[in-house]
């Protein structure tokens, strides 16, 4: 946890250099703790777990900007009695998708899960997630190198960080 | 020991569904116990699905997906009888796999 805190910004940049070479498919070997999903690896991204902000942690896993889709579709309950167990699904029309993650806006670590979608495999998931209280739920898909998200709030009677 | 992994697949013929279902605490680290003791974080990292040699689906998952995870994808590419392997890991390194066949 010693690691420098100085560089953020610099990283970054660094990391979405990274990414954009990955897909050329010529790796990232320089770069072997790149967090962001467009570099394909197969690590756990820990560091994006751990971030308690929503935006800070769709940086840490992707390192790009968001756009809302209509194409992307997220289905949540209206209201959960239960926020230790909330049913949320996506689908989505989109080609070429490559990964899928739910971030929930103001848990204690906003992003819940994140799933590889490989080639073959249909862009769809359900999930149960875990849920503090009455906040925006976000799924966001990765297709074609580029980031989509849908955003549904979901409020909650019961917090989910009892069990 | 029975496995903690639950898991149906079943094949339509082009697409296999899969719906699979896990147990395991996923304590957040949050939580304090009857005797106010923190019960340190528990749950499961990286869940994975492999079939013919090849990943179908990866699951990297945090402390926020709910006790006895459940979760449910779609692929292409495999048939009725061809197995699917399904491994997790979790923080303390704790692990288990299986290997369903696709009905």
């Amino acid at each position: 946890m010693t690691t420098t805190t100085g560089p953020h910004p610099t990283r970054r940049l660094i990391l979405q250099g990274a990414a954009g070479v990955a897909l050329l498919g010529l790796g990232n070997l320089p770069f072997g703790a790149a967090p962001a999903r467009a570099a394909a690896n197969d690590k756990y991204p820990e560091e994006a777990f751990k971030l308690k902000n929503e935006a800070d942690a769709i940086k840490a896993l992707y390192g790009k900007t968001v756009e809302p889709s209509d194409k992307v579709k997220l289905d949540a309950p209206e209201i959960a009695e239960n926020g230790g167990v909330v049913p949320i699904s996506v689908t989505t029309t989109l080609d070429k998708v490559t990964s899928i993650s739910f971030f929930v806006a103001e848990n204690p670590n906003a992003l819940a899960a994140s799933y590889r979608i490989p080639d073959g495999t249909l862009p769809a998931v359900a999930n149960r997630l875990k849920m503090a209280k009455t906040t925006n739920v976000t799924a966001i898909v990765e297709a074609d190198g580029k980031l989509y998200s849908a955003t549904k709030e979901v409020k909650v009677t019961v917090g989910g960080c009892g069990g | 020991m029975a496995s903690s992994i639950r898991v149906r697949s079943t094949s339509n013929g082009d697409i296999t569904e899969v719906q699979a279902l896990i147990q395991h605490p996923m304590d957040t680290g949050l939580v304090k116990d009857s005797k106010g003791e923190v019960i340190p974080a528990h749950f499961i990292q990286q869940l994975k699905f492999e079939c013919n040699g090849k990943d179908v689906f990866v699951a990297d998952w945090g402390t926020a997906v709910s006790k006895d995870p459940y979760v449910k994808f779609s692929f292409k590419g495999a048939k009725k009888g061809d197995d699917l392997k399904i491994s997790w890991t979790d923080n303390k390194g704790g692990s288990d796999t299986t290997t369903a066949k696709i009905a």
